[in-house]
């Protein structure tokens, strides 16, 4: 058929069937909003969880030096085990797949700015720290870094909370705060992130200065507790098989001993969650799915009921020349057409979701569904196969009719 | 080569236990610009013939070549093809598309040939011109009355040069005066060399035909031409 006299074909058929077919069509639009927008809700949600995971640090180890549970070469288990910087830039020369930072806290300080007094954590770190744990300064501001290291400097960068509490909304970085009675310059600001998990406060309430500069001041040689970054997460079991060895070879210490270094692999908590995602995200679509499958099952119905209909139509279509081959690939266009049509109107309702939902204010808790690519295409493919589907079997039923039957209904 | 080579054709329907042998043994050739005339009482089983004739249905058994192509086994597409390229159907109820005008419906056969839009538009005024229906092309066979509406049917018969033109009963739901029009285009198709095979049971419009081919019982019980 030509476009024009299809589409008028479709009118009537709308026309014949008018409740029938919006309801139809509303089966469908109601199956593409609910695949849609459970998958984008699915996406938002996770989102907004890995970006909290990520406050803390994309694939970190954080490794505690405690106290021995082997005895190793003579000597007893129960051995407190202490690691120093040498330690950690030997495990930075040693392994060179991963970057080391030591962190030096004793939470012990008194912060004063003017008539403010407070006592917040604080961590003495080398400038690689800021990377790993993705302490991003806000604009105008810098993390330490190496030339803080080399000469010592007595530099301060400030969670945004603190600031908020030593500042208020005044200008901070640049100003001197006073740090157990020695004057430390501001030289940047922690941007405001999501942090889910921490292991000695959020960031926002901490001030990071250099491990040289700490141990100019206080003498103490020992780290807390360090960290480090594999250059790729799969690296990560490898990395620390390597810090246990090195470390226990230098501190005498059975390379086997988990007790001797406590750690906590992120990684893990990492490949949980997209593990739960994925199957959380497949589940919302498959349910998703149900539905705009209802909304097809509805289609394939009414488009019988036009076979039915027209089947006088399609015998004298097939008695002047029309092929089985085309009767059907009209009837399966015109299916494909009034899935589409419920496809749009329910990709236009759920943009307008979606455009309305950040105005709710609820992105801290759910995060904000949009509509990605992943989204989009998901939908429309879904949207397809099911239009194919519920069209397939009506047009193979018009295909398949006798022409002589047909043309003898009157 | 005859147009229509019928060889020992068998047509048999059944409906669950029951078999009804519609034609039994039907030898039936027909030349090029044959005016043929089927008869016979109904229930004869002179449609059961014409639908053969026209490929809309396939025989039970015995052979049919058309223009000496067999047409045995072939598949449904292929005798759609057959169908649009040699075949003009006229029915007794017309079978237009009640939603298309009368250009649309004439224009039809063209379309599942695969005729551009503009050549279509062409050959479809021009018959329906020679059928006298200049002033009705843009009307609905609603709109028309039983005689407009067969020669609607018959443009549409023509449109695509059939080898044969194969009408059922086609003044049978008309009047007797647009019967006699009918029957009067059909005789001038005639005469312009078109091969005609119409039913009827009408003696009268039998003796226009060149032709007169009896039915009885699914039988050919008398073949009687003209001519002499
Ligand atoms: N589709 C069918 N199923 C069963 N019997 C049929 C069918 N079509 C025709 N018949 C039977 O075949 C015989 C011939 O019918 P038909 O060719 O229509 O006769 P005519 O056109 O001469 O009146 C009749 O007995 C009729 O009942
Ligand atoms: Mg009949």
């Amino acid at each position: 058929m030509t476009s024009l006299s299809f589409l008028r074909q479709m009118l009537q058929d709308v026309r014949h069937q008018k409740v029938r077919t919006l309801l139809t069509l509303l089966g469908i639009t109601w199956g593409t909003v609910s695949v849609a927008l459970l998958v984008a809700f699915g996406e938002g949600l996770q989102r907004r969880i890995v970006k909290s995971q990520k406050g803390l640090g994309e694939s970190i180890v954080i490794a505690w030096p405690s106290r021995t549970s082997i005895p190793y070469e003579g000597l007893g288990k129960g051995r407190g085990i202490r690691v120093t910087e040498e330690d950690i830039e030997a495990l930075r020369r040693k392994i060179p797949d991963a970057r080391f930072s030591g962190e030096h806290s004793d939470g012990r300080n008194t912060f004063r700015r003017e008539r403010v007094r407070i006592s917040p954590g604080m961590s003495a770190v080398s400038p690689v720290f800021g990377v790993m744990r993705n302490l991003i300064p806000a604009p105008g501001g810098r993390f330490v870094n190496d030339l803080d290291v080399d000469r010592k400097r007595r530099m301060v960068f400030l969670g945004d909370k603190l600031k908020q509490d030593l500042f208020g909304d005044a200008e901070a970085v640049g100003q001197t705060i006073m740090i157990d009675n020695a004057p430390f310059m501001v030289i940047g600001v922690l941007k405001k992130k999501a942090q889910d998990s921490s292991y000695s406060g959020r960031d926002q309430d901490k001030a990071f200065i250099v491990d040289t500069t700490y141990r100019g001041i206080h003498g103490d040689r020992y780290v807390n507790n360090f960290i480090f970054q594999a250059r790729h997460p799969s690296l990560v079991p490898e990395v620390t098989r390597r810090v246990y060895e090195e470390l226990g070879r230098r501190l005498k210490f059975n390379p086997n001993d988990k007790e001797a270094i406590k750690t906590w692999d992120t990684t893990e908590g990492e490949k949980f969650l997209s593990i739960f995602f994925t199957t959380f995200r497949l589940f919302l679509a498959v349910i998703g799915s149900f539905t705009l499958m209802v909304g097809g099952l509805g289609v394939s119905n009414i488009m019988y009921v036009v076979v039915e209909e027209r089947t006088r139509e399609i015998g004298i279509k097939l008695a002047v020349g029309a092929k089985p081959r085309f009767i059907q690939s009209q009837f399966l266009l015109e299916t494909l057409t009034l899935t589409a049509l419920g496809g749009v109107l329910g990709f236009i309702i759920t943009l307008a979701v979606l455009w309305i939902f950040p105005f709710l204010g609820l992105d801290e808790y759910v995060g904000t569904p949009t509509a990605s690519p992943a989204v989009v295409l998901t939908t429309a493919a879904l949207l397809g196969l099911i239009g194919i589907a519920a069209g397939h079997f009506p047009a193979r039923r018009a295909s398949l009719l006798d022409p002589v039957a047909a043309l003898k209904l009157s | 080569m005859m147009m229509i080579e019928m060889r020992a054709i068998r047509k048999t329907y059944r409906t669950g236990r029951v078999e009804v042998e519609a034609l039994r043994d039907v030898n039936l050739d027909v030349d090029r610009n044959e005016f043929v005339a089927i008869v016979g009482p109904s229930g004869s089983g002179k449609s059961t013939l014409m639908n053969l004739l026209g490929c809309l249905d396939t025989p039970t058994a015995g052979a049919y070549r058309l223009s000496g192509e067999s047409v045995a086994g072939l598949d449904r597409n292929r005798l759609a093809e057959i169908r649009n390229r040699h075949i003009g159907f006229v029915f007794q109820n017309f079978n237009l598309l009640p939603y298309a005008s009368a250009l649309e419906n004439v224009e039809l056969p063209l379309l599942f040939a695969g005729l551009p839009a503009n050549e279509r538009n062409e050959r479809a005024t021009a018959i329906l011109e020679k059928v006298d229906l200049a002033d009705r092309m843009h009307h609905k066979p609603g709109e028309l009355s039983g005689g407009q509406m067969q020669r609607v049917a018959i443009a549409r018969a023509l449109v695509n040069r059939p080898t044969m033109v194969l009408a059922d009963e086609p003044t049978g739901n008309l009047d007797s005066v647009s019967g006699r029009g009918i029957v009067g285009l059909f005789q001038e198709l005639h005469a312009a060399g078109q091969t005609i095979v119409m039913i009827t049971h009408d003696m009268a419009i039998a003796r226009i035909a060149s032709r007169v081919v009896q039915i009885r019982d699914g039988e050919i019980v008398e073949d009687k031409s003209a001519a002499a």
